[in-house]
């Protein structure tokens, strides 16, 4: 299976060139939200205009309210953009989530009245999947995720990182091509959020797959990624993209190096400025809708 | 039988054998006049199921019963999913009905014989107009209250609207459905039994009424009994479905 997604991965369309194959792209894309009650038009986006590498581990970090979901929403096709264009693999997302894209949201999105196992094999079942295949499919996800021991508990029975880790195992066997991450780790503390990011590096690694984090956390920003897109208050627009240049092979324990703390004080110098003006923001008209 | 299921058993055990003695302590206190003692009670009971006479009587409630309860749940249900679907009819009518929920619904019960006269349809009108609102209120509030995470997850899997309704949508709804359901049966029975007790030439209700204007204590508890066994009976059963639909809600067993 991690072939078949490294396969997948590195021969996706819409790749312009050896070095750097772009995977997804996005092209002058804003999303405002109309009046709503009590709430005058909310320009939550852009225009913004990036791209994503093929195989690349990228993060958003961005002051509240930003529109870092929005802009997941917009690439997964959850979410139409109000003007601009969104590629995936040379195709243009139209609201409509692309074949080959997993999401994973903060919420927790474990289906309650599914056991582990059959949480896992969902996807699976509802594509017309070979048996066979899914229980293939659903024992790697579950034993690389460490959920073995917990196949028939239900998702009420685990913590809330193993709830999670369901979770991305859902993601994991349908063997996405790009994976993005709404705050995944957002609920759990602080030791538990470093091993799942030691876990999401190992998934990264042995997938190939292209991952897109969106985070308000600068340290798991900052040793996951390949690339970190810093963006604006709302509305949101990346005001800087800082090329970390970490190893492929690497893990929680990066962050004793020297390197790591001007990466993270680099994050901050731009980012304080753009949090200071959301929480103005923030006094004076309240966050944006969802 | 394992331990698990012996304590399972154990406390039911416990609360009739308790009943049963509380019972005959009233007996004791109260005599004949009031109250029957069991023994003899139940004796009546078994007595009156094996007459004839009594088989129409008890067809009647059951089937009086049947339909109002078909018609609470089957509508309660489906009008719980409109309102509960749609938000601003949802606002509208939530006040209304909690307004009805909490009104003594027997100041009713002689516009539904005027509505529906004397007979079987009086009596399924006012069981439905007992059960179906506590069930259109669950229905409401567990389609309005479906986490909407599940359903982007739908979308993100690319899930097709039947679906989504199926594997989704129903699942996540069902356990509120279920709780008003079991509510709405409980309701729909005594909304049933009241229109027999008030109006009625056919039922157990009926037949309760006969017993009391003749002073037939026995013939009072032996139904009291009877209906009272059912009640628990099929609630101790929707109880444990309720329990099992609610089992995402189980304690966390595990850290990390």
């Amino acid at each position: 299976m991690i072939a078949e997604a490294r396969l997948a991965a590195v021969d996706a369309p819409g790749s312009v060139g050896a070095s750097h194959k772009i995977h997804a792209r996005l092209d002058g894309v804003t999303r405002v939200y109309p009046p709503r009650a009590g709430h005058g038009e909310v320009h939550a986006l852009g225009p913004i205009s990036f791209e994503l590498r093929a195989g690349e581990f990228f993060s958003v970090v961005g002051p509240s309210g930003c529109g870092k979901s929005t802009l997941l929403d917009v690439l997964a096709g959850l979410a139409v953009p109000s003007a601009g264009t969104v590629e995936f693999e040379g195709k243009r997302v139209l609201g409509e989530v692309p074949d080959g894209v997993g999401v994973v949201f903060q919420e927790d999105a474990s289906f309650p009245w599914l056991t582990v196992e059959d949480n896992v094999a969902f996807g699976l079942r509802r594509s017309g999947v070979d048996p066979a295949e899914i229980k293939r499919r659903v024992d790697f996800a579950i034993g690389f995720m460490a959920l073995g021991d917990f196949r028939r508990a239900y998702p009420s029975q685990l913590s809330g990182g193993m709830r999670q880790r369901v979770c991305i195992a859902r993601t994991l066997v349908l063997q996405p091509r790009l994976i993005l991450l709404d705050e995944p780790f957002g609920a759990l503390d602080q030791q538990t959020r470093l091993l799942m990011g030691d876990e999401l590096l190992r998934l990264w690694r042995e997938t190939s797959a292209t991952v897109l984090l969106i985070t308000h956390a600068l340290d798991e920003a900052n040793l996951l990624s390949d690339r970190i897109g810093v963006m604006s208050a709302r509305p949101g627009r990346f005001i800087d993209i800082v090329e970390t240049g970490w190893p492929r092979e690497r893990d929680s324990r990066l962050a004793e190096g020297p390197d790591f703390g001007a990466v993270t004080a680099r994050l901050w110098s731009f980012l304080r400025a753009e949090s200071l003006r959301a929480m103005g923001q923030g006094s004076k008209q309240g966050s944006a809708p969802r | 039988m394992s331990m698990t299921a012996l304590r399972s058993f154990r406390d039911p055990i416990l609360v009739a054998v308790s009943l049963v003695v509380l019972w005959q302590v009233l007996h004791h206190i109260a005599g004949d006049v009031a109250v029957t003692a069991p023994a003899p009670t139940l004796a009546h009971l078994w007595e009156m199921i094996g007459q004839a006479r009594f088989v129409p009587h008890l067809r009647e409630t059951g089937l009086a019963f049947l339909q109002a309860l078909a018609i609470a749940c089957g509508g309660g249900i489906l009008l719980g999913v409109v309102l509960g679907g749609h938000k601003l009819t949802g606002e509208v009518a939530e006040p209304i009905l909690v307004g009805l929920y909490s009104l003594p619904k027997i100041t009713l019960y002689p516009v539904i014989l005027l509505m529906f006269g004397l007979g079987m349809p009086a009596k399924v009108a006012f069981g439905a107009l007992h059960g179906i609102i506590p069930v259109v209120l669950f229905t409401m509030n567990a389609v309005r209250n479906v986490n909407r995470t599940y359903l982007r997850t739908g979308r993100v899997l690319r899930l097709t609207p039947a679906q989504t309704a199926w594997h989704i949508l129903i699942p996540a709804t069902l356990p509120e459905i279920f709780s008003g359901l079991r509510i709405g049966f409980s309701l729909t029975l005594l909304g049933t039994m009241l229109g027999e007790l008030f109006a009625s030439q056919r039922g157990l209700g009926f037949l309760l009424m006969t017993a009391i204007d003749l002073n037939d204590v026995k013939t009072i508890l032996a139904i009291a009994v009877l209906i009272s066994a059912f009640a628990v009976i099929c609630n101790a059963v929707l109880l444990a479905i309720d329990k099992h639909l609610h089992r995402g809600a189980a304690p966390e067993i595990t850290g990390k």
